[in-house]
């Protein structure tokens, strides 16, 4: 019961959100100030709460909330103005109360230009998806905090900061034009993907669970307003995988399950055939770009241990695609694995022997269980003995530290 | 909004550049701006760094230094001032300046004392 009462609370929290978001992105457009849209809501909705319950709910709340935040914009306008200077800007807001009160029911969806504010260049990298959830999400700064591992009072100042960036640089709120829009818009994915990313690492936590929801929402909405962007959807897609298979990431006790032993029973059906769906309206649309490839591949993993087809050339030929748009470790790493299955572990082990020399990987756990897993397959059992150690003592993950103290075992043991 | 759009050169890439070419650039680039309406009566160029005399208060006297203010391979080399309506509009501008191939802009906002003007009215932007 408890769990249901819970859902239907984030359910209504995710309604509450359509509208935060909206009327967010719709105050802070016109003025620039994404702090004092935040505040002129937050009145707004304190005097819904003592007007509502005497005088009854208005015909369109969100016009009502946002007519009284923007009356409330413009008298924190008028206390910081001079007469002279300020005059013409607020005649123009009065003008547009006015207009906004001639169509109650059109609100403008603004979402779109303030996240490509919230993920502009001239933003921090770090600070994009923490102030995307706030802005576009209403979450706190001490819900984005916990998620992503930093001190309340940190996280609440740098967005106070980010969000005082936007205003004084003049970071424009709108759509980016054309010559500009696939770079814009791939800082915008990035930050979503980095909070999606954010709320996968950690399994068990409420707050990453939570935090991976969110990622999606978000993921569904840029979507909604961008639906010819294939690289949109081949995110939404690559959550979507990612994310139906959550429950079988680990055993009943807790234990870490790699994807080869996952129970593909447990994968959510419903949330790979939507996955699917986007992939296929990805790349009917145009090229491909990261996302979509990154995507397919999990759509070949769905089909290899659903269907039981053998699609590692595939995998391997949409690695080696990857490889080519960004030589990252990371890719080259997953490429190897998949090499690993095609010609066997030597193959693999030559395939990322220059990774040895990279100093980045002295400390980058997925490359030392990469190549633990790799010496144990090919039987040389020192170098696997010191690279699973290596990799267990750098994972974060109690289970996947488990899991690695077990292959370790296994190589003593056979 | 007003931006200053500070540039400073890497001097010896500057001093090797095609000058000609360079500066028939430049004069494009000044047309350009002034055609654009954008550009503000104020654009300077500096002489080298090497003509630079700092002044510094430090322990309780004043200090007169030969040299600029940091002795870094970039110099601030001169600035020209520009009002657009965004930060992406200044960031075009400083990649269409020559001197963007020499060094680098820093484009810094200036300090008004009345708010921005509501630009959401007249575009339509989504």
């Amino acid at each position: 019961m408890q769990i249901e009462g819970n859902e239907a609370a984030r359910a209504a929290e995710r309604v509450a959100r359509e509208s935060y978001g909206r009327l967010v992105a719709c105050l802070a457009a016109r003025t620039g100030d994404v702090a004092g849209a935040e505040d002129a809501l937050a009145e707004a909705f304190a005097a819904a709460l003592h007007t509502w319950p005497t005088e009854g709910v208005p015909h369109n709340p969100d016009a009502w909330l946002l007519t009284v935040a923007r009356r409330r914009q413009t008298d924190a306008l008028r206390r910081r103005t001079t007469r002279r200077a300020g005059e013409e800007h607020l005649k123009m807001i009065a003008d547009e109360i006015e207009a906004a009160a001639d169509a109650p029911d059109e609100i403008p969806d603004r979402r779109l230009a303030l996240m490509f504010a919230c993920a502009h260049p001239a933003i921090e990298r770090g600070m994009r998806a923490p102030l995307i959830l706030q802005t576009i999400l209403g979450l706190t700064a001490i819900d984005i905090a916990a998620a992503f591992l930093i001190p309340p009072a940190t996280m609440g100042q740098r967005l106070v900061r980010a969000k005082a960036r936007i205003k004084d640089a003049g970071i424009p709120f709108g759509i980016p034009d054309k010559e500009l829009l696939p770079e814009r818009l791939d800082a915008v994915l990035e930050a979503i993907y980095a909070a999606y990313t954010k709320g996968w690492a950690e399994i068990g936590d409420a707050a990453s669970i939570a935090l991976a929801e969110e990622a999606i929402w978000l993921g569904r909405l840029v979507v909604g307003l961008l639906p010819d962007e294939p690289e949109a959807k081949g995110m939404l897609a690559l959550m979507l995988y990612t994310e139906a298979r959550r429950a079988a990431r680990r055993s009943a006790d807790g234990a870490y399950v790699p994807l080869e032993q996952q129970d593909t029973s447990l994968w959510d059906d419903s949330q790979i055939g939507l996955a699917e769906a986007l992939l296929k309206a990805a790349n009917a649309a145009g090229p491909s770009g990261r996302y979509q490839i990154e995507a397919a591949i999990q759509s070949a993993h769905v089909a290899r241990r659903t269907l039981g087809a053998n699609t590692w050339p595939s995998i391997r030929a949409l690695y080696d695609h990857l490889l080519a748009l960004s030589a990252s470790p990371v890719v080259a790493l997953n490429r190897a694995m998949a090499l690993a299955e095609l010609e066997g572990p030597e193959a693999a082990l030559a395939a990322i022997a220059p990774l040895s020399a990279d100093k980045r990987m002295a400390d980058y756990q997925p490359y030392w269980a990469a190549r633990g897993h790799l010496m144990a397959r090919a039987g040389h059992k020192a170098e696997a003995h010191e690279a699973l150690t290596l990799a267990s003592g750098l994972a974060t993950d109690a289970a996947v530290r488990h899991y690695l103290r077990g292959q370790i075992a296994a190589l003593v043991d056979g | 909004m007003r931006y200053m759009m500070l540039i400073h050169h890497d001097e010896v890439a500057l001093a090797n550049a095609p000058q000609r070419e360079l500066w028939a650039d430049y004069a494009a680039f000044n047309e350009a701006l002034a055609k654009a309406g954008g550009g503000m009566a104020a654009g300077e160029r500096l002489q080298p760094a090497s003509a630079a005399t700092t002044v510094r208060f430090g322990d309780s006297r004043t200090e007169v230094l030969d040299g600029p203010y940091a002795d870094t391979r970039e110099q601030l080399a001169g600035y020209f001032l520009i009002e657009v309506d965004n930060l992406d509009e200044a960031i075009a501008w400083a990649k269409r300046c020559p001197s963007s191939r020499y060094g680098s802009i820093e484009i810094r906002p200036l300090a008004e004392s009345y708010p921005r003007p509501d630009l959401s009215l007249r575009r339509q932007d989504g």
